[in-house]
């Protein structure tokens, strides 16, 4: 008898701490989003919706627009996948797939190391190894090859968008190349050996086989790089240029919504100014859970259409 | 039991420890005045605090976080002092009851990266230095610029503009200077800790900018004198108010402070951009402290002016050595005069 109260009265206890430490998270998420409405509040009252159009800074005449750091957050965050979805697939495949057993596990931990260097080292990196190796180099020679584009157009001055967004390549791979080799992993050797057994070559095996068995938890991957892109501070800040220009060309300097927040928090001693900056924070809030939300119901609904 | 015992003991000894740490200093002479404010003064300000430090005993923890935030924590008195790179309006500091007086002083260099052109050669007049940064002089080797440096061979390169990503009082200062001097960037832009800049790149902190006038061909950045010294960058010549091209040098500092009239400055509000003067430096500026005039703990009040003080009268190699320029003898007499007419306790009696 003593056995099972002791029994019950420990699951409740234990059931109900997880239960505190889970709302504890909604908490903080519902208090956060109260506070920065809060505190957005003499921005949203001065410039209303026109805020999220504006391409003006103007701490002089106290008029903000979050246009320029809007575009420049997606921007940077658009390239970044661009160039890390197709190389962690390939890392991904090569060290679930191709890579001999015994580089594996080395190349595997390698992989995971780079995710846990410091922002900010990735930042001076950029800033003082990849910069003029894009001013000196890949700008020139892209100008020449594709300079009739607005997208490669300007000076080539090795900071700006284009390196902002190598940057945080070089930053989200990890986690997408790692979650999406776990993945690759987890698909049943039956399966695979089925596809081979009918002929079919490797690729053949990972296209049809493979990236469709693992959809969701490929997704999954983008969308834990993707938010890691769209807050990235200090590794953007350092690169992107810090500019408000609104420009065609990704050669071109630009600002991002966390790396304005970096640069003028601490000096932002207006009313407007510093409500204009906590606007932009929701703004940023907002954009991560659109994003994520709009992955989970496009997720949803292909599954459905499978079923 | 005996474990019970000794966790009680463990406990205890701790007990004792933290009331050593925390009840010592209450009791004896290891006081702590508290300020935050400006970057640009904090070398100089720890470097202080650390001699103050081994003579008197007092300590100062001064917080680097930006005048802004300065400015935010003496309002919200939380700390004993707070530190400005820009001077307060006389209306402002009334409203909010504190006071100001300038500490140290340095100066604000354009510094540029020109193949083959070095330190103190290329000479600027202010309206170009002001159409620089207004993108209406776009090449290095535009006519205007070539008028002012016959003989020196000037490259049909891009100006790259680079300016501060953050808000500082660096900028301040320097957008202060094309305020007056050019009608154009009064109008278009104006004077303040961040501005809504027509070209450029913005760098993060002087070490931002130096590092994005030192990685592009053809750049032009602004930096604080000390950080263009350390860093031995090409910085250029300014053509001053009389009319003369001034190299930025400590002497040249002092030249511009010194032709200031500090004494008709209501509140020390006084802006040392653009002084007349033979050799004045056009982009100097000082940086300033702010107090309570009222002091309800005029002890602590007391000990922060002696610290200022102290400062004032043993500071000035210190602050030479790392390229700041010391407030000039007759500023000092005058600011010590302020202080005994403006700073009281809450019974009104006079503090210095």
């Amino acid at each position: 008898m003593n056995q099972t109260n002791r029994k019950v009265w420990g699951d409740l206890l234990f059931r109900g701490l997880t239960a505190l430490f889970a709302a504890g998270i909604a908490v903080i998420f519902f208090a956060m989003i109260v506070v920065l409405w809060q505190q957005s509040q003499p921005s949203i009252h001065k410039f209303g919706f026109s805020f999220l159009t504006n391409a003006d800074w103007n701490p002089v005449l106290e008029k903000f627009g979050a246009l320029i750091p809007i575009v420049g957050t997606l921007t940077s965050t658009a390239l970044a996948l661009l160039f890390a979805i197709p190389l962690s697939l390939g890392i991904a495949l090569f060290l679930a797939e191709l890579a001999p057993a015994w580089l594996r596990a080395p190349f595997g931990t390698a992989i995971e190391l780079l995710a846990a260097i410091p922002s900010i080292v990735y930042g001076m990196w950029g800033l003082f190894v990849l910069s003029p190796l894009m001013a000196d180099h890949v700008q020139p020679w892209l100008k020449a090859h594709f300079g009739f584009l607005p997208f490669f157009d300007g000076p080539c001055m090795g900071i700006g968008m284009l390196t902002a967004g190598l940057v945080l390549t070089l930053m989200i791979i990890p986690f997408i190349a790692s979650v999406t080799r776990d993945i690759f992993l987890m698909v049943p050797q039956s399966l695979k050996e089925a596809a081979y057994g009918m002929g079919g070559t490797t690729w053949e095996v990972v296209r049809d086989i493979m990236i469709p068995y693992g959809k969701k938890g490929i997704a999954g991957a983008v969308f834990l790089g993707m938010g890691r892109a769209l807050g990235e501070t200090m590794a953007v800040t350092f690169v992107i240029g810090n500019a408000y220009h609104l420009s065609w060309s990704i050669f071109a300097p630009g600002n991002s919504i966390a790396s304005t927040l970096a640069n003028e928090f601490t000096e932002a001693d207006g009313v407007v100014y510093l409500s204009s900056l906590i606007e932009l924070g929701l703004v940023l809030f907002l954009i991560t859970f659109t994003v994520l939300g709009l992955a989970q119901l496009w997720l949803r609904r292909s599954q459905g259409v499978k079923k | 039991m005996k474990r019970a015992k000794r966790t009680i003991k463990a406990l205890l000894i701790a007990a004792a420890g933290v009331a050593c740490c925390f009840g010592v200093p209450q009791a004896q002479a290891g006081t702590t005045i508290t300020g935050a404010g400006a970057t640009f003064p904090y070398p100089v300000y720890s470097k202080w605090a650390y001699s103050y430090n081994k003579d008197t005993g007092v300590r100062l923890n001064y917080q680097s976080i930006g005048s802004g935030g300065g400015i935010k924590q003496i309002k919200a008195r939380t700390v004993d002092f707070g530190a400005s790179d820009a001077p307060m309006k006389p209306e402002e500091m009334n409203k909010a009851g504190l006071m100001q007086f300038p500490m140290i002083m340095g100066g604000v260099v354009p510094v540029v990266n020109i193949h083959g052109i070095a330190a103190g050669q290329l000479k600027l007049s202010a309206a170009n230095l002001a159409d620089i940064y207004l993108g209406k002089i776009t090449k290095w080797n535009d006519p205007r610029i070539a008028a002012d440096n016959a003989g020196l061979k000037l490259p049909a390169e891009d100006i790259t503009v680079v300016h501060r990503a953050d808000g500082s009082g660096t900028t301040w200062i320097f957008t202060n200077y094309l305020t007056k001097v050019s009608s154009e960037w009064k109008e278009k832009v104006g004077n303040d800790k961040a501005v809504q800049w027509p070209v450029g790149l913005g760098g993060k902190g002087n070490e931002g900018v130096a590092a994005f006038v030192g990685k592009v061909d053809g750049a032009i950045g602004y930096v604080e004198y000390a950080y263009a010294l350390q860093n031995k960058m090409a910085s250029v010549l300014l053509k001053n108010r009389n009319g003369n091209f001034v190299a930025p040098t400590a002497g040249n500092f002092q030249a511009a402070a010194a032709g200031a009239d500090w004494s008709h400055a209501e509140g020390y509000y006084m802006v040392l951009t653009d002084q007349p003067g033979a050799n004045s430096w056009p982009i100097t500026g000082a940086s300033f402290i702010l107090m309570y005039k009222q002091q309800a703990r005029a002890v602590q009040a007391k000990e922060v002016l002696k610290f200022f003080d102290w400062s004032y009268r043993n500071g000035g190699k210190a602050a030479m050595e790392l390229d700041y320029v010391p407030m000039p003898d007759a500023v000092v007499k005058m600011v010590e005069a302020t202080w005994r007419h403006e700073i009281k306790d809450s019974a009104g009696k006079a503090i210095w």
